[in-house]
């Protein structure tokens, strides 16, 4: 019963895996592909840029082995960004798990960017949890979602977008659970126990 | 809405919270890791470790409790103090820490901006100012506010975010201290000025003073030590207080 946290040159690894550990879970941190494909939890951390990172998982053949996995998996932040079809930064052609576009925000007087700081969830009617509802959680992007058809849960800056997704297995939050105080932790924990 | 950031801030040395810390109900307040446990339980939504350390022995404790800190704490938070370099930073942010922010030696060399953003990201660069206004100007001072620079707050925070800062930390040294409210005037020209995130410091007395540094100095984020420290401001009543003066925080 193990979950595995994508070993790859994300910038949040470290973050992660000592949530995981404040959680208790059984957790191994690797790149090892049979690891990756028998775990019973997969989770894709992320922070960073689209292009750099896309071509470090092509080169150790992990895109494949992503979008390829049975299990439920969790794209955070940068790894939800790259389950997408593609981003807009620096035109990169991402897994496409989900058929979306990630965009750049367009920054305005009131609104700045980086969107960094606390904002609440508004949840979809597929988000499995209601207690979520209006949860703060942290966020630290420059690139978003739109809102579309696989969203579970919205959240507003500039423009509502998409907060989390779901699709069949794949699981995915644009804000850091990791770094969300006890939201996160609930969150994160709910899909530990899928 | 996203929220206003409250944020404490901690001085280290050799591993220890410095300043007389008088935190209600701890076992030790001069662990770090404990006193972050504390405000990250009341509600902090940020915390920033300063390093004050003088000794060379003193910045590797520091290294280690930044680990111990991440391992903790289930908040984001910056630390700084001394990053003169690419190679000072990589260590920190791998050891869990969400942001570095870095002052003297962006002053000193205007590039490490450029160069640390450009290697980690915008977003964890913090770009500390702190500066006191002379005559008429507002004048960047380093090394802990001691010396005087030939550098203007505004162009040099301008500078900054163009150079890839991702946050402007400015400290008005005039206010540092005194108890008698932020810096409003300047910080609302910041606001005017740039595109990312502000966090203001120096002058928090009292709760009505992060209502102002909110409303009138339009601050992303409000930083402040001692009124914490010394428990002169809960930080749940803040967040009560500021909610109820129609300012956004998280709850």
């Amino acid at each position: 019963m193990q979950t595995v946290l994508l070993k790859y040159n994300a910038g949040n690894i470290q973050s992660v895996s000592y949530a995981l550990e404040r959680l208790a879970v059984d957790f191994e941190v690797t790149d090892n592909v049979e690891k990756i494909q028998s775990a019973d939890r997969v989770i894709f951390p992320g922070v960073g840029e689209a292009s750099t990172t896309m071509n470090y998982l092509k080169e150790k053949k992990l895109d494949q082995v992503i979008k390829n996995l049975k299990q439920p998996v969790l794209g955070i932040c940068l790894g939800m960004q790259l389950m997408c079809r593609s981003s807009e930064e620096n035109n990169t052609t991402c897994l496409g798990i989900f058929d979306e576009t990630v965009k750049q925000f367009i920054p305005t007087k009131e609104n700045k960017v980086p969107h960094m700081g606390w904002n609440q969830l508004t949840l979809t009617n597929s988000w499995p949890d209601r207690s979520a509802e209006n949860s703060s959680v942290y966020f630290v992007h420059s690139y978003y979602v739109p809102v579309n058809g696989f969203t579970t849960a919205i959240c507003n800056y500039t423009l509502p977008f998409s907060a989390a997704m779901k699709k069949d297995n794949f699981y995915a939050v644009q804000f850091h659970p990791e770094k969300s105080a006890k939201a996160g932790e609930k969150i994160l924990k709910s899909f530990l126990d899928l | 809405m996203l929220t206003k950031r409250i944020i404490p801030c901690l001085d280290i040395k050799d591993g220890r919270t410095v300043k007389g810390v008088n935190f209600v109900d701890l076992r030790d307040a001069g662990d770090p890791v404990v006193l972050a446990a504390a405000y990250a339980e009341q509600g902090a939504d940020e915390l920033v470790f300063l390093d004050i350390s003088a000794t060379q022995e003193e910045r590797k404790t520091f290294a280690h409790l930044v680990k111990e800190i991440a391992r903790h704490i289930n908040i984001p938070f910056t630390v700084g103090g001394g990053i003169g370099s690419v190679e000072d930073v990589a260590p920190l942010l791998e050891a869990g820490a969400d942001k570095v922010s870095i002052n003297s030696s962006a002053v000193k060399n205007p590039n490490l901006i450029n160069e640390l953003s450009k290697a980690f990201g915008s977003q964890c660069i913090v770009l500390a100012v702190d500066a006191r206004k002379v005559d008429n100007a507002w004048i960047v001072h380093t090394h802990g506010g001691k010396n005087p620079t030939k550098k203007k707050l505004f162009s040099w925070a301008k500078e900054g975010q163009d150079r890839g800062a991702g946050e402007i930390l400015f400290t008005s040294m005039n206010h540092d201290g005194t108890k008698n409210g932020f810096a409003i005037d300047p910080l609302e020209k910041l606001h005017e000025l740039l595109t990312i995130p502000i966090i203001a410091s120096g002058g928090a007395g009292t709760m009505g003073h992060f209502a102002d540094v909110f409303t009138f100095g339009k601050a992303d984020a409000a930083l402040a030590a001692s009124v914490f420290h010394f428990g002169e401001i809960k930080i749940p009543d803040l967040k009560s207080f500021l909610n109820n003066h129609q300012i956004p925080v998280r709850l």
